[in-house]
């Protein structure tokens, strides 16, 4: 039986204001060549000025996986020559990279290890039109770290597993967006087959994957493929081969036939990377997903709740604001959610203030309002930001709580039922909710449900 | 060292250098004349010596994380041989 | 004609001189002399006008920006400057306008200098002899027939001729002092690191340096504080504080050990450079200078070693001009014929020769056995270089160059010949020392001789304070017909 083995590549952007090597902004989505200065067009003369916010992020997430940080670590020069390549070399880490070892927390899974973290500045983008193809260079100097994973995955599951961790990590820690559809996470796949008796079998290179769904599809389609092959008796070749999606195939590439010969030496233009022990132990790592998370389930958090408020920062951090934790997971997993899929709210941008859900519930505690009052106040903060007690005021959702009030009133009810009353204390205590319901009708539905339901049983004897 | 013209060729491959068959045979024998001479530091012991890529201080001042005006697309494309006013132009690529 | 650029800046001082008279005496000389010599690629005489009017005002109220405020200088074309034409002596990037000034230029401009124009020089820096430029050959004002050196060849010759009083050029291995050397003016490198190269176009980044070109040590002292000093945009410049190299000038050389290197003074040196160059060290000896034998055994290497370093970056540095973004392009239907027939068309026969030879050094299977052996070499030669200032010396004295100009043409079929001909200059860029050419007299037939001194890091001041000794009692002569 052929085993798969599977090593992840990818490419994260650093969530930096500049560049890696200029000034010019990182901004995604400006129109083509508008963010460009002579460092990342190449200009003849032009230097690369290395941003410390870099580093500082490198570091980070170097941190977080537990990586040996190197003190001293060097940059090389890759030479190839392509039209978004504007020097002809890319500046990149080679064999002297930031952050070695180190392993990344899979849920459900295991620790999968890395073999490195390294820096490196992103190309440009080409649009292949029919008449030639047109170069923007905004994305040119964008600042990456390249996260190679150990081969040590061993389906399309466990790779898709391990992406989704390890983008939720680096979302975390504040060092990627995790955006996929903009190309801020991407990701190549390293895929052999083998027979485990048998040492590994010769790698394909998986390039422009885009989407988890297209990890599995394509790792899946690249298995079969070799599989296929070596059923046949043939031999897999070592290439780089791309994955169409609408077709869901990878094909070689035909630009990559000629054997890569990167050139690699130590980049001139920039002195080694010196990052000093009190600068590695000054630099913050916030809390992991998986932190978290088993902080939640201690709490009481259900697990399935947790998962939902873990799965987006943004929940979380919600959800550590709020207080009450297992009140505070119902409200993100009940009224929050409902809301978001009504499209009533934006998670970037909430109406409302964390403290004035404690206020809601404040009132529900003190008797003001009931679960139902508490459900229609919430519902209104999430979508206007309204203070509770004005939409307690506004809506006149007040209970009635005086108990001589509430007691004229059972009184009655009782006058205009006495059968159902009858009935009651003969046993059919099912007809106290009809009772209640009646007086909560002459009340406006304002009467406090548990004093009318405690009025009634000490009228009808339990 | 002698060096024949395939490698020549396969250099001049890797570099995006065309070069005519005159030239190829000329750079053939000047880099093996050349090579020939850089031969001589096969000779010099060089064990335990570590390479020196980088000349001057280390440990300099990195940059802030701080945006600073770069050109405009106008001066960005001004020098490009071919553009259409908003990327640079080149002939089709193949992938 | 102006006799040296510390006199200059004295006369700008005292209000003997006025800008703009002095601009318009250098480009009437230029106009009248330069098409002997072929020093300039081009001028910029509007702006540089402009800039002398405004520093005629400057000093006219007594306020001047520095020494330099008003000095007509040019520029080897290598520096970029915003709106005027850079062409690195390339036909690749002929009618390339960039849209940035280098830090050096900012940093003269900010000193109220008068750019005058742009000077000839080998295509890339690749060269000894100017003969590489696309756009013709510079010729040495002692002998039209001879070449200037290079690849800072039109530089040294518009110093040499007293067609500008200063100039900046750049040196790799030796670009600055060969020429400086065979012109019969002064030429400093300075520490790798001590003068930013943004906006400098490279030829190889690990061994480039800017520095200056004048008829006298006090001129070249005078650019060098104007250029020097940490650049944001170059992180591989040096913090370090830049001294005043004006007061370092003035002090005695009496207690300064010079050592003198048996490996420099070898086999391939012309008995007159020879005799010039001791005759000068005699000089420094009377003027209390300490000579001391020293060995730098690894010098016979630096060629070697220099050639693979210089050309395997060159080649990776020479891979933006690619037809893309700016420069030439050829016609090409496909995107592999664009770039090989853009780099075949737009290139010289060195610049290829070189490009070949530094990928073939870094291309796999050769790394080890020569980019990576001879950037060893480098910390041997840098180590030697230790050795001997830790022993004491306080400079190295070496002739610059072993031989006085050469004949067009007389190495062009030889590049091996030519390459050889930097020997005492390329040890001082592998160990990333400063290093100065002084003229210390003239052979039978009247051509200069330079003599060189290579000193600690960053310790410009000493050479300056040395060369300043050093052509104190040398024979003054101007080139015959300017």
């Amino acid at each position: 039986m052929l085993q798969p083995v599977i090593g992840l590549e990818v490419h994260a952007q650093l969530l930096t204001r500049t560049k890696i090597f200029c000034g010019c902004s990182t901004a995604f989505g400006a129109p083509p060549n508008t963010q460009v200065c002579p460092v990342c067009l190449g200009l003849p003369g032009a230097l690369p000025a290395l941003n410390r916010a870099v580093v500082e992020l490198a570091v980070r997430a170097g941190k977080a996986f537990a990586c040996r940080i190197a003190g001293r670590s060097v940059w090389s020069r890759k030479n190839y020559f392509y039209p978004d390549l504007p020097k002809g070399y890319q500046i990149t880490q080679f064999d002297l990279p930031i952050c070695a070892g180190g392993a990344v927390d899979v849920p459900g899974l295991r620790k999968v290890q890395l073999t490195r973290i390294h820096l490196e500045e992103d190309a440009g983008k080409s649009v292949h039109a029919e008449g030639g193809s047109e170069v923007d260079l905004n994305r040119s100097g964008v600042p990456l770290i390249e996260i190679v994973g150990e081969p040590v995955l061993r389906s399309s599951e466990e790779a898709s597993e391990y992406l989704k961790a390890l983008r939720l990590a680096l979302v975390y820690l504040g060092v990627n967006d995790g955006n996929l559809e903009e190309g801020s996470f991407r990701c190549d796949a390293n895929v052999s087959v083998h027979e485990p008796s048998a040492k590994l079998g010769t790698r394909v290179e998986l390039k422009n994957i885009n989407s988890f769904r297209f990890v599995r599809q394509a790792i899946d389609y690249e298995i079969a493929r070799q599989v296929a092959a070596l059923g046949r008796g043939e031999r897999i070749i070592q290439e780089t081969r791309l994955y169409d999606h609408e077709k869901n195939e990878t094909r070689a590439m035909r630009s990559k036939e000629e054997a890569n010969d990167y050139r690699y030496f130590p980049e001139p233009d920039l002195p080694p990377l010196v990052v000093s022990p009190a600068w590695i132990d000054a630099v913050q790592v916030p809390r992991l997903p998986n932190e978290i998370t088993a902080g939640l389930l201690a709490a009481g958090v259900a697990p399935a709740d947790a998962r939902t408020i873990v799965g987006d920062p943004r929940l979380a951090a919600l959800h550590a604001r709020l207080g009450d934790p297992r009140r505070a997971a119902h409200f993100i997993v009940g009224e929050l959610s409902r809301a978001l899929n009504d499209r009533e709210v934006n998670l970037d941008a909430l109406a409302f203030e964390p403290a004035q859900v404690a206020e809601a519930w404040a009132l529900q505690d003190a008797g003001t309002i009931s679960s139902t009052g508490l459900k229609e106040v919430l519902a209104e903060l999430i979508r206007t930001g309204k203070p509770p007690a004005q939409t307690v005021l506004e809506r006149g959702l007040a209970q009635v709580q005086d108990l001589a009030a509430l007691d004229a009133v059972v009184d009655a009810v009782l006058a205009r039922y006495p059968s159902e009353a009858g009935k009651y204390q003969a046993g059919k205590k099912t007809l106290l909710g009809f009772l209640v319901g009646a007086a909560m009708k002459e009340l406006k539905g304002k009467g406090n449900p548990s004093a009318l339901n405690a009025l009634f049983r000490a009228r009808l004897g339990g | 060292m002698a060096i024949d013209r395939a490698q020549v060729r396969h250099v001049a491959r890797l570099a995006r250098l065309r070069l005519s068959a005159a030239e190829e045979e000329l750079y053939a024998a000047q880099l093996g004349a050349v090579l020939g001479y850089l031969e001589r530091l096969a000779a010099v012991d060089v064990s335990s010596v570590e390479p020196l890529s980088f000349a001057g201080d280390e440990g300099s001042s990195l940059r802030e994380d701080v945006a600073r005006s770069g050109l405009s697309r106008e001066q960005a494309l001004a020098a490009a041989p071919q553009h259409d006013a908003q990327a640079f132009v080149v002939p089709r690529i193949i992938e | 004609m102006v006799s040296g650029l510390g006199e200059v800046a004295a006369g700008l001082s005292k209000g003997a001189l006025q800008p703009s008279e002095l601009l318009e005496a250098c480009l009437t000389r230029i106009a009248a002399l330069d098409d002997k010599l072929h020093a300039f690629l081009r001028l910029t005489e509007r702006t540089a006008r402009a800039a002398a009017k405004a520093a005629d005002l400057r000093r006219a109220a007594r306020q001047p920006l520095s020494a330099i405020d008003g000095v007509p200088i040019a520029l080897k074309d290598n520096f970029c400057m915003e709106g005027v034409e850079t062409t690195c002596g390339s036909r690749i990037l002929q009618g390339y306008v960039p849209p940035y000034d280098a830090t050096a230029v900012a940093r003269l401009e900010a000193a109220g200098a008068v750019i005058v124009g742009k000077l000839n020089m080998d295509e890339f820096a690749m060269g000894s002899s100017t003969e590489n430029s696309a756009f013709g050959p510079t010729r040495n004002p002692w002998d039209l027939s001879r070449t200037p050196g290079g690849s800072s060849g039109g530089s040294a010759a518009a110093v040499a001729a007293g067609l500008v009083p200063g100039a900046l050029g750049t040196d790799t291995g030796g670009s600055i002092r060969q020429p400086a050397s065979l012109c019969g003016c002064v030429g400093l490198k300075p520490t790798y690191g001590r003068v930013s190269r943004y906006g400098v176009i490279a030829f190889a980044s690990s061994l480039d340096q800017v520095g200056p070109l004048a008829p006298d040590v006090q001129g070249v002292a005078l650019l060098l504080q104007s250029i020097a000093g940490q650049d944001e945009r170059d992180q591989t410049s040096s913090a370090r504080p830049v001294p005043s190299y004006g007061e370092l000038l003035e002090k005695s050389v009496r207690g300064l050990t010079i050592g003198v290197p048996k490996e420099l003074f070898a086999e391939g040196l012309d008995g007159q450079v020879e005799r010039a160059v001791r005759a000068a060290m005699a000089r420094l000896e009377e003027d209390g200078c300490t000579l001391k034998p020293i060995s730098l055994p690894n010098a016979p290497h630096a060629i070697a070693a220099y050639y693979l370093v210089a050309t395997a970056e060159a080649s990776s540095n020479l891979a933006r001009y690619d037809g893309v973004r700016f420069g030439h392009r050829a016609q090409a239907d496909s995107l592999l014929e664009m770039y090989q027939a853009t780099r075949a068309e737009g290139f010289g026969a060195e610049v290829k020769r070189r490009i070949m030879l530094g990928t073939y050094a870094l291309s796999a299977g050769y790394y080890d056995a020569y980019y990576l052996r001879a950037q060893k070499v480098r910390t041997l030669i840098r180590r030697d270089f230790e050795q001997a200032f830790a022993a004491g010396v306080d400079a190295v004295v070496s002739p610059t160059c072993p031989t006085t100009a050469f004949r067009l043409g007389e190495k062009s079929g030889e590049p091996l010949a030519m390459y050889l001909s930097d020997v005492y200059t390329v040890p001082a860029n592998l160990a990333g020392l400063p290093g100065i050419s002084v003229p210390c007299g003239f052979d039978q037939g009247g051509l200069p001789i330079g003599v060189q001194l290579v000193g600690r890091p960053f310790d410009e001041g000493t050479l300056l304070r040395l060369a300043r000794a050093a052509e104190r009692g040398r024979e003054q002569r101007t080139p015959e017909g300017f």
